[in-house]
């Protein structure tokens, strides 16, 4: 039996076509991947992310405890403010790509859908040596994500005459607030690559609370138009771009792991990984052949030889063409390397383009 | 959903439909097809002149989301390529029927076993969910 949001009679009732995506029976459009995708873009675009995981964590070594599981230095995370984070295995491959928002006296963790019991096991299998309580908030609360330029006016108009100050929470920031009357816990982060907010409030009012959204003109948004927005930007999806089998370093994301921290569940391997330079690395391309490259279909080089695999790919709704991401050797990874895609069994040429493909509009 | 599955046309399992034409056959996508796929932004036809035994993959047409093969419902040469696709792939989605058509084709006698309407809508409720 698929899991439902709190949401999904709305969703199902407004004619959303459903999917199964991570063991959700989710929308993966409303009016169509194009339209809603521009919207995101130009205006502002409404997603039900209640299948994300939701937890906290507390305790009085609750600093401690992520700082020994994630790859991000999370002491260096302020009060009210979020970072992106990596849970690591031993051997460096990803666990899962993660947010965490330092909340009074708590961390808020978000975590993917479809590693929802995964996380759980693997956060409570490092808590031995610390004074920490992990607490799940999946259920209870909703989780909505309001993206696009004209996100911010919105809430604004959503927001409680002195209940907070939306207009002043800085990128990444967080802060509590009143939205439509109902107490929201406020966050200026995203998946798009636009200025935007991820609210979460209790799961009771989710229906009240999206009407309300798409009375202001916020438009809904399903699955499809989540992941070619994210996929312009090249942030990456957890089973594509990043896997127990990919380490941080191939997929572009050693930014996220601090070294010099201090001891972390995958320090060493990464360490190592970091000083001979991975083998392959996540790289952008085009098409210069007349295709499309889609997840999953092989990369060989120019001789012929099997060498990587694409990650995404798909005709971009903003730029106007085929594009992709693919794991290929280090040496094919710079801009301007040519390789092709077997596209129904027949190499189609490609080229390393520079990611990402669309610049983050994000309002620092 | 309800789809439009117009009476006079045949249909392959594979969501193809096929008008006749005096002695030539017009071959399209479904309406069911076309809505699953979402935008099409993308196809691929063949030259006039190929040659197709039935079953045969003759192109492909891809949304945002998808890539589908084109399979032909019959066999026979490629007469025509509706070209203006080229430019407005969006005439899939809006008129399936008409002119969103793909090819044309002479046949050569071989088919698919293709369906009527009631049956191909039978087809297309057994999928949707």
């Amino acid at each position: 039996m698929l899991k439902r949001t709190p949401l999904f009679e709305k969703h199902v009732a407004a004619g959303a076509r459903m999917v199964e995506f991570g063991g959700w029976e989710m929308p993966v459009q409303y009016s169509g991947i194009i339209d809603e995708h521009t919207a995101v873009r130009q205006r502002a675009g409404l997603f039900d992310i209640s299948h994300m995981g939701r937890l906290m964590v507390r305790g009085p070594q609750a600093e401690d405890f992520l700082q020994y599981v994630v790859t991000c230095d999370v002491s260096a995370i302020p009060l009210g403010q979020a970072s992106y984070g990596l849970l690591c295995h031993p051997d460096g491959g990803i666990v899962d790509d993660i947010f965490i928002y330092h909340l009074p006296e708590e961390y808020l963790v978000v975590v993917n859908a479809s590693n929802r019991e995964k996380d759980w096991r693997w956060l409570h299998a490092h808590t031995e040596g610390f004074d920490v309580e992990i607490v799940g908030r999946s259920d209870r609360w909703a989780m909505l994500a309001l993206q696009g330029p004209e996100a911010e006016a919105m809430l604004i108009q959503a927001e409680e005459p002195g209940a907070g100050s939306l207009s002043v929470l800085p990128f990444h920031g967080v802060a509590l607030s009143a939205l439509f009357g109902f107490t929201t816990l406020v966050a200026r982060t995203g998946y798009a690559g636009e200025d935007g907010f991820e609210l979460f409030f209790d799961a009771v009012h989710a229906e009240d609370f999206w009407d309300k959204l798409v009375g202001l003109g916020a438009k809904p948004c399903g699955l499809g138009a989540r992941d070619s927005l994210r996929f312009e930007p090249c942030l990456s999806l957890y089973g594509h771009e990043i896997s127990d089998t990919i380490n941080p370093y191939e997929a572009r994301l050693g930014w996220v792991v601090k070294l010099d921290k201090g001891d972390f569940v995958g320090r060493e391997a990464l360490a190592a990984i970091k000083a001979a330079g991975p083998t392959r690395k996540l790289t952008g391309f085009k098409m210069v052949g007349k295709g499309v490259a889609r997840g999953d279909y092989p990369v060989h080089n120019l001789d012929g030889e099997l060498v990587g695999i694409v990650t995404t790919g798909m005709p971009s709704p903003t730029l106007g063409r085929p594009l992709g991401m693919a794991y290929v050797p280090t040496a094919l990874s710079t801009v301007g390397r040519e390789f092709d895609i077997i596209i129904r069994g027949k190499p189609v040429r490609a080229r390393a383009i520079t990611m990402p493909f669309y610049k983050p509009q994000y309002k620092k | 959903m309800s789809h439009n599955v117009p009476a006079e046309l045949r249909y392959s399992t594979s969501d193809e439909w096929v008008r006749t034409e005096g002695e030539e056959l017009v071959i399209g996508v479904s309406d069911f097809a076309q809505d699953q796929l979402g935008d099409i932004v993308y196809l691929e036809l063949p030259k006039v002149g190929l040659i197709l035994a039935p079953g045969d993959s003759f192109g492909v047409i891809e949304s945002v989301k998808a890539s589908s093969d084109l399979y032909a419902p019959v066999g026979g040469e490629v007469v025509a390529v509706n070209g203006k696709l080229e430019i407005s792939q969006e005439a899939i989605n809006q008129d399936p029927y008409g002119a969103g058509w793909l090819i044309r084709v002479r046949p050569s006698g071989a088919e698919e076993e293709l369906l009527d309407a009631a049956g191909y809508a039978a087809h297309c409720a057994d999928r949707a969910h």
